[in-house]
């Protein structure tokens, strides 16, 4: 634990960092993950959104030492973390963490994210990237190819390297929590691009930086041809709908 | 040409489906902003059944050969704004229930919160009575605050 504290981040006090999961159904996982998380940062808080699971996992993360926030019925991970977010606001936190709770972003790496907004305050949305150079993590066929085309469009749009829009591992500071807690798309994939894309139009900064992230234990990865096919059809609507969305008024501040 | 009885049938649907929006809005299941449209399509349901030569009229006046494909293309153009409609409204309750469902979330979490801070403090005075001068204690903290 010792080596770990000497490269932590300085944090003035409790109640200034938020590491939230989104959970759906995750109850294997995520006891092991609130554990990781919190023996990583033990000055953060834990924040375990249960989005309308059906087994045991608000208890599970609620007895790793977590808090837990019930959703009465399933929201996906836009509804999830906008709630998660306006909790984080209403309570003054200064920074957000967005972690998976299937156990696929290593608890070591968050202390890379805080790095870089650590070094650049100017920097509002820092994004882990599973893409970007470090560690290696499979994905083949047409969903790469999806993701690809989404990481290209993105990056042309947003104006800095994006090469893995769909991470759910992030780092926001007050101004992208003051937006995403009022706007945050609920849409599948919004919640992503859509958010990325907002939030640039709201004058964000973000960079993205190279994490290492494990293949995902409960393997729902899928290689179905037709569901890859739906997933570049959805990727496609997504970033349309993104470009052509009005952006939320009152959103820089 | 629309015979007689062909007249009577269509007026009677007409008037049929007229009593039906009166009767959901009169039971207070039709709201008054659904009810307006649905009042005033039927309205001119009875109108057109009633008189199938202001149908005629008004097809020559655009210039639709076939009077009935006026009606199909009303017909499409209303269905088409109410569902349209209907669709905008659908969004709009589905956004509302999911801030709800947010704010139910963190109204929960606020509300397991204090119970347990109460409980901590109830547990503290329980434990805190038996020992002579804590009362006297704790009030000299708070007079001094």
């Amino acid at each position: 634990m010792a080596p770990a504290a000497d490269r932590r981040v300085a944090l003035p006090g409790t109640g200034e960092l938020l590491i939230v999961m989104p959970a759906l159904n995750e109850q294997d996982s995520v006891a092991r993950v609130v554990r990781e998380v919190r023996a990583a940062q033990p000055d953060a808080d834990v924040l375990v959104v249960d989005d309308g699971s059906t087994d045991a996992t608000a208890e599970r993360a609620a007895a790793a030492g977590a808090q837990v926030m019930r959703l009465p019925f399933n929201l996906g991970v836009g509804g999830a973390m906008r709630a998660a977010y306006r909790w984080a606001r209403d309570r003054g936190y200064r920074q957000v963490i967005q972690v998976d709770a299937d156990g696929q972003h290593d608890a070591a790496e968050l202390e890379t994210l805080l790095a870089v907004q650590a070094a650049d305050p100017s920097i509002d949305i820092v994004i882990g990237s599973r893409f970007a150079g470090k560690g290696d993590y499979p994905v083949r066929g047409p969903r790469r190819w999806a993701m690809r085309m989404l990481s290209v469009a993105l990056t042309s749009i947003v104006g800095t390297d994006v090469t893995d829009p769909t991470s759910g591992f992030r780092l926001v500071n007050r101004r992208a929590l003051a937006l995403w807690a009022e706007h945050y798309p609920e849409e599948y994939l919004g919640d992503t691009v859509e958010a990325l894309v907002m939030a640039h139009r709201a004058g964000l900064t973000m960079r993205q930086v190279p994490v290492v992230m494990r293949v995902r234990e409960t393997g729902r990865a899928s290689t179905n041809p037709v569901r890859s096919a739906v997933y570049l059809l959805r990727v496609i609507v997504a970033i349309g709908l993104a470009m052509v969305r009005r952006p939320p008024r009152g959103g820089d501040s | 040409m629309p015979t007689t009885r062909l007249t009577i049938i269509s007026v009677i649907v007409a008037v049929a489906a007229l009593v039906l929006v009166f009767e959901l809005l009169r039971r207070r299941r039709l709201r008054e902003k659904y009810a307006v449209i649905w009042v005033l399509i039927s309205l001119a349901t009875v109108v057109l059944a009633a008189f199938p030569t202001l149908l005629r009229d008004a097809a020559h006046l655009v210039g639709i050969q076939t009077p009935s494909n006026l009606l199909f293309f009303g017909s499409v153009l209303v269905l088409f704004a109410v569902s349209l409609q209907l669709s905008r409204e659908v969004g709009l309750l589905e956004e509302q229930s999911r801030r709800l469902a947010e704010e139910v979330g963190a109204l929960h979490l606020r509300v397991e919160e204090l119970e347990k801070k109460q409980q901590a403090a109830e547990r503290g005075s329980e434990t805190g009575r038996p020992t002579p001068g804590s009362e006297a204690q704790s009030s000299r903290r708070t007079s001094a605050q």
